[in-house]
């Protein structure tokens, strides 16, 4: 995966999948028309003011609630390159690498960069450079087994495997 | 070192003699749950996994539309269409309305889920079953297409705090009194990645309604999973149910904890949880005098005919405020039916609350009873988060089935023991 540049906008600790893309508008499945209502709930500024490659860093538990999928599809959809927050609430974070979106666990990184700065990540690596402030950061390691289906873009790519190799070894009379 | 009984599910399943916290193991998944919402994103993701063109076990895999149904505009009702012609050419297991209702109310009164078993689900309150002894947890819709599509999910081995309740519950102290107090001393992510593993004496009193209710919100401390050990108390209801065939698992005495939680049960008043977090919790007795527009009672966390029963027994022989709004949303068609048979519709309707058909609508701001600006409603769900059942400004009070109702009567927050109290006063 490339190295992520983007602006920061920033938001507090245990921001929930409902204010990130509301239940009216859970019926969606077109990441088009739900990129349109990204932070509906919390930030209703949020789809004008963001670019493309933008990343949100964010307090802790980011993403509570609903199992919703359209949450991270949404943040994905609406061109944000990253989600970095100190912890991330299970069903997102695995929603996130189910889906192939860029998340990133850092505590030092919430509470230093500040809305506006301009961040570089390195996903391999997971170090996220403020370089508005010259700072550096380390992200929790993912383990081994969600490296693997990062690397392959979501967990489609481990499901095809699986059924290819069962094919490989099923038995042929 | 023993194991949890969540450890020994999953090591089960996974094919291992034993599992330690923060392994990822790869499980067989026994149930896998999907509503409309869910299932036709899943459904999208499962049609582009190259191989898969069957689910691999049909018979495991339930679809209960219940968010947006009976279909509120075209839109959802295309989204019903689309997840019921799936489930049927897949021959897995759809749920028509009539027959159905809420999905984790259905799944426990068709026998469906029991003791021992994986089950995963495309909703965050799939932790319900934990009830049951079951390893039970939400997933996202990819989760939920992969699992069709091999029969299997991941799962990272999560450590387990343990919960414990001392004493004896006070008058209107439920289930939902417990897990409320609980999250506000655990806050919101107290528990995140972690099983919630429920004990205590307590809880053998504690009837399956309430322990449903407490796993049903143990997602809202964080928890991958709330589960109880099974007792006297859930095999009659399996038996009642008709789910015979199960294994019972039990953590060791020696199995490892990350923390322990000791909590004085008969310590606790009926809470109420302030907005707009869960963790918010304190006495109804302390919160003051809060005006309010609307009270829900009922859904997937407080939905069981026990609770009806609370409700009815607060709300016989008076009148819900003349500005309260009061609407009543039964767990299940089971539900509504045994509330006709024991004469609690008798009741509502006199009392004049408006009884709905089984459905998440109001809870997730959907509709039959989607919150306007600046409204106040005290409700059974399970979250009050900010816009959660509307209008951003409006504001959600979560709280047990008498309380709620008590509240509806008395027009603003109240216990149940103020209208009781009020009874015994002569006219």
């Amino acid at each position: 995966m490339d190295t992520l540049q983007g602006r920061v906008w920033k938001y507090g600790a245990n921001i929930n999948t409902d204010v990130i893309i509301p239940g009216r508008y859970c019926h969606i499945t077109e990441p088009t028309e739900l990129a349109k209502y990204c932070m509906a709930d919390l930030d209703s500024t949020f789809v004008e003011k963001i670019s493309r490659g933008d990343i949100i860093v964010a307090g802790g538990n980011f993403g509570c609630g609903s199992s919703r999928e359209v949450a991270p599809l949404s943040i994905k959809a609406s061109g944000i390159g990253a989600v970095v927050a100190p912890s991330f609430a299970r069903i997102f974070y695995r929603n996130s690498i189910n889906i192939g979106f860029p998340i990133f666990e850092s505590a030092p990184a919430f509470e230093e960069i500040d809305e506006g700065d301009e961040v570089e990540i390195t996903p391999s690596t997971g170090i996220i450079k403020d370089l508005t402030k010259g700072t550096e950061y380390q992200a929790a390691a993912f383990p081994e087994f969600l490296q693997a289906i990062i690397a392959r873009g979501g967990l489609r790519g481990y499901a095809e495997e699986v059924l290819a190799r069962r094919k490989a070894t099923a038995f042929t009379p | 070192m023993g194991m949890t009984i969540s450890e020994k599910i999953l090591a089960a399943h996974a094919g291992k003699e034993r599992v330690e916290p923060g392994e990822i193991v790869m499980v067989d998944v026994d149930v896998n749950l999907a509503n409309e919402l869910s299932a036709a994103l899943a459904i999208d993701e499962f049609l582009k996994i190259k191989g898969a063109d069957r689910i691999v076990r049909p018979e495991q895999a339930i679809f209960v539309p219940d968010h947006f149904t009976p279909a509120k505009d075209i839109s959802t009702a295309k989204l019903v269409q689309r997840v019921r012609q799936f489930a049927l050419d897949q021959r897995a297991r759809w749920f028509e309305v009539g027959r159905a209702g809420i999905e984790h109310c259905v799944l426990p009164q068709h026998g469906i889920v029991g003791p021992g078993q994986v089950i995963i689900g495309g909703d965050s309150h799939t932790t319900t079953y934990g009830a049951l002894g079951a390893f039970s947890t939400g997933v996202g819709s990819t989760d939920v297409a992969v699992a069709w599509a091999i029969g299997q999910t991941w799962l990272r081995v999560p450590p387990t705090v343990k919960v414990t309740y001392h004493g004896t519950l006070r008058p209107w102290v439920k289930g939902k009194d417990l897990i409320l107090y609980t999250i506000g001393q655990m806050t919101v992510d107290g528990a995140t990645y972690m099983a919630m593993e429920f004990h205590g004496e307590t809880l053998r009193e504690l009837p399956m309604a309430g322990r449903f209710t407490m796993a049903n919100m143990s997602i809202e401390a964080g928890a991958k999973n709330g589960i109880f050990h099974v007792d006297d108390v859930t095999r009659e209801y399996l038996a009642s149910v008709g789910h015979t065939a199960y294994t019972e698992y039990w953590s060791d005495p020696d199995a490892e904890y990350v923390a322990e939680v000791d909590i004085d049960a008969g310590a606790i008043e009926p809470q109420i949880a302030l907005p707009s977090l869960p963790e918010n919790s304190r006495p109804v007795s302390e919160v003051g005098d809060i005006s309010i527009d609307q009270v829900v009672i009922g859904t997937c966390t407080n939905g069981w005919i026990e609770d009806m029963r609370e409700a009815a027994q607060v709300l016989q022989g008076h009148r819900v405020s003349s500005h309260v709004r009061c609407i009543i949303v039964p767990g299940s068609q089971e539900v509504q039916r045994e509330m006709v048979r024991e004469g609690l519709m008798q009741i509502f309707m006199d009392a004049e609350c408006i009884v709905s058909t089984s459905t998440c609508g109001p809870c997730i701001g959907g509709h039959m009873g989607v919150l306007g600006e600046h409204e106040r409603c005290v409700s059974t769900t399970n979250r009050n988060f900010v816009g959660r059942m509307g209008a951003r400004s409006a504001e959600i009070f979560l709280a047990n089935p008498a309380v709620a109702a008590a509240s509806a009567i008395a027009g603003h927050i109240a216990g149940p023991e103020e209208i009781v109290s009020r009874d015994l006063v002569p006219v």
